[in-house]
């Protein structure tokens, strides 16, 4: 028996030095939560450090998981595509600030459709998904599309079956602009749809588009873009028909009133503004206001002011929407404000 | 054994240090087979456990409800598993449907009717869709599968079925070419290879005496397989279903694409639904709020529990089987 004994002890030991070894360095910042900045953050992970040495360790386990993490604070920050209400973050002393922008664009199968060529507006769109308008030649849709020869074909409808900031966004949109659909559904990351097939992922829902005569169904802007897909035109509360561009989502940035909100708590969908497209939203980063490890969270916060300076390019390559200007400066602001780390940036 | 001859080799031949190394060598043995079947059954205790505790909130809050509600409102925090299990259940009947008699027909006609230039490898083809991971039979069912079924075969059987009173219902449309029935066939597929592999294996058992000797009294190849190869693999065929059942239960790449994930219950099987382990593969990383992720543990539970019953009810049938047939030990 005691020949036993030696090499168990010995794997034992082996075993905890590899544990102690393998957390994370001291020096590499950690984080989790939503999975779609994940490309982002990489990228911009992996500028940071060949210039400071300082990696980030980001698992992309989503934000439900990345809330999760930071509330048990195994990590230094969290994210969430969805912002936190301001009387979910102080019980828990958590603050919150948005890195990048994210839009969210409707896409269609109509045969001899052209992208852009469709226009609609939030209450119908509202109405579709509701299961009311259940053909594509719908007066509803025809008055906002006279000059178009709409098909009588069935509306398929496809929508995320994950949870997803992507569906928060999009329904959120919906709940601003239909009573009915605030009432009998409401807006969160996963939703008791009305009708309709549940797809996985932004490249699942757009496959079922793909390849469903009379479909419609919503997707990631940059995947939209990427895929070229079959979007359509919105038509935001200023009354204008919008295309989803870059810019458009900028405008629905610049024209919210982030300096008045308390926690960043906006989200961007239904904005005022000529050029503003009206399914729009931030990503957020969730950081406490007093960190056990004020280091670490100065670190982590160093990381994001970098990012906010030198990484716009790259979000760019990757289309995601860089903030304004002047929303930068009141998050870096808010920072001074609210979180006590030593010299915080 | 090879171990022991090593040693017996290698070390000089006394006799009492032979003995001790024998006994060493036993004792290892023994607390290492224990060991084994120990940690087999505490994974087993230790996931159950974690799966209550973690159900427990939900359990608590919904109480009996929780079966038989079809809500899934992740915005007001109801939640009921009956679409789930609905969804988990009627897909892997109707998989069985399917599965059972194609997969015997494949081992009858492997074992008694195939030339025997052909026998291994339309074994061997059989025996490689279960090395095909589920993943490909998902992407293969969504994007190959789904819209043939659609433009070409659902709207045909719609068609043709819609003056009869019980499948009009049945087979109502729309055609998305995804739903229960896309995912019933796929998941069909899949198991297949199980049943027939081990229906194989069994016919292959049966007593070539017992066999030439109904031939010699006459049987034709029909009532040989009927009458004989059949009643004494009968147990064998139940576990090599059971093992398929058990597969379809808790297959969730290939459902997750093909079945539609909808929380519903439509009367018709062309509509999209949804099953417990494709629900919490769609949902779980996003759940929000301590009652949704227990709800998803919940449905967790319930499908455990679907499964051990079924293990269960396998065996118990495979034993009544062997106690029919006079205690033989196929």
């Amino acid at each position: 028996m005691t020949q036993w004994k030696r090499p168990l002890a010995g794997i034992v030991l082996a075993v905890a030095q590899l544990c102690g070894l393998g957390g994370a360095k001291a020096t590499d910042i950690s984080g989790a939560g939503a999975t779609f900045p994940y490309p982002i953050y990489a990228k911009w992970a992996e500028a940071y450090r060949a210039k400071t040495g300082i990696g980030l360790n980001y698992q992309s386990i989503g934000s439900g998981g990345g809330i999760a993490q930071i509330k048990a604070k195994t990590v230094t920050f969290g994210a969430s595509d969805k912002p936190l209400a301001p009387n979910e973050l102080d019980p828990a002393g958590l603050t919150q600030f948005p890195t990048v922008i994210g839009g969210v664009v409707p896409v269609v199968n109509i045969s001899g459709l052209k992208p852009g060529e469709m226009v609609l507006d939030g209450k119908t769109l509202a109405d579709i998904f509701l299961g009311k308008v259940t053909k594509w030649n719908d007066p509803e849709i025809k008055k906002l599309n006279p000059s178009m020869n709409l098909p009588g074909q069935a509306i398929a409808i496809v929508h995320r079956s994950d949870g997803s900031g992507t569906s928060f966004i999009f329904t959120n949109y919906l709940s601003k602009k239909s009573a009915d659909w605030a009432k009998q559904v409401g807006a969160a990351t996963s939703v008791e749809w009305p009708t309709g097939i549940g797809a996985k992922g932004n490249e699942g829902v757009a496959g079922n588009v793909g390849q469903t005569g009379g479909s419609i169904g919503y997707v990631e802007y940059a995947y939209a873009k990427q895929n070229h897909l079959n979007y359509v035109r919105m038509i935001n509360k200023d009354g204008a028909p919008v295309t989803p561009t870059a810019a458009a989502f900028q405008a629905a940035a610049a024209s919210a009133d982030w300096a008045h909100a308390k926690d960043f708590y906006v989200i961007l969908t239904d904005q005022s503004g000529h050029d503003a497209w009206p399914i729009a939203g931030a990503t957020f980063i969730l950081v406490y206001k007093k960190p056990s490890d004020p280091g670490a969270t100065r670190e982590a916060l160093k990381f994001f002011k970098w990012a906010y300076e030198n990484g716009s390019p790259l979000a760019e390559s990757l289309d995601y929407v860089p903030l304004p200007g002047t929303t930068i400066q009141e998050i870096q602001k808010s920072w001074h404000d609210n979180i006590e780390a030593p010299a915080v940036p | 054994m090879a171990e022991t001859a090593a040693i017996a080799t290698t070390t000089p031949p006394t006799p009492g240090s032979r003995l001790r190394d024998f006994r060493h060598t036993e004792a290892g043995f023994r607390i290492v087979a224990l060991g084994a079947s120990v940690l087999v059954v505490a994974i087993f205790a230790g996931i159950l456990v974690s799966l209550a505790a973690g159900a427990w909130p939900a359990v608590s809050r919904f109480a009996f409800g929780f079966l038989t509600s079809t809500a899934w409102n992740p915005v007001t925090e109801h939640f009921g598993a009956l679409p789930a299990i609905y969804g988990t259940l009627v897909t892997s009947a109707l998989a069985m449907l399917v599965a059972v008699p194609v997969g015997i027909g494949i081992a009858i006609f492997l074992t008694e009717l195939c030339p025997r230039a052909l026998r291994r490898p339309v074994g061997i083809a059989t025996e490689l869709l279960a090395g095909i991971p589920s993943i490909i039979y998902g992407i293969w069912g969504a994007f190959i599968f789904a819209p043939f079924f659609q433009q070409y075969i659902q709207p045909k059987i719609i068609d043709a079925l819609s003056g009869f009173p019980v499948f009009s219902d049945l087979f109502a449309g729309p055609p998305y070419g995804i739903g229960i029935f896309t995912a019933s066939l796929v998941l069909s597929i899949m198991i297949l290879p199980f049943i027939s592999a081990v229906t194989r294996d069994v016919f292959e058992t049966v007593p070539p005496m017992l066999k030439e000797a109904a031939y010699g009294l006459g049987c034709t190849t029909w009532e040989v397989t009927w009458n004989v190869v059949l009643p004494y693999a009968r147990s064998g065929i139940v576990g090599g279903a059971m093992l398929a059942l058990g597969r379809a239960l808790g297959e969730t790449m290939a459902v997750t694409f093909v079945i539609g994930n909808a929380h519903k219950i439509a009367s018709s099987l062309f509509a999209p639904g949804t099953t417990i382990s494709a629900a919490i593969a769609n949902e779980f990383t996003e759940a929000e709020g301590d009652i949704y992720r227990s709800a998803m543990m919940e449905t967790g539970l319930i499908l455990f529990l679907i499964t051990f019953v079924v293990l269960a009810a396998a065996q118990l049938m495979i034993r009544r089987l062997e106690a029919q047939s006079g205690g033989r030990t196929q």
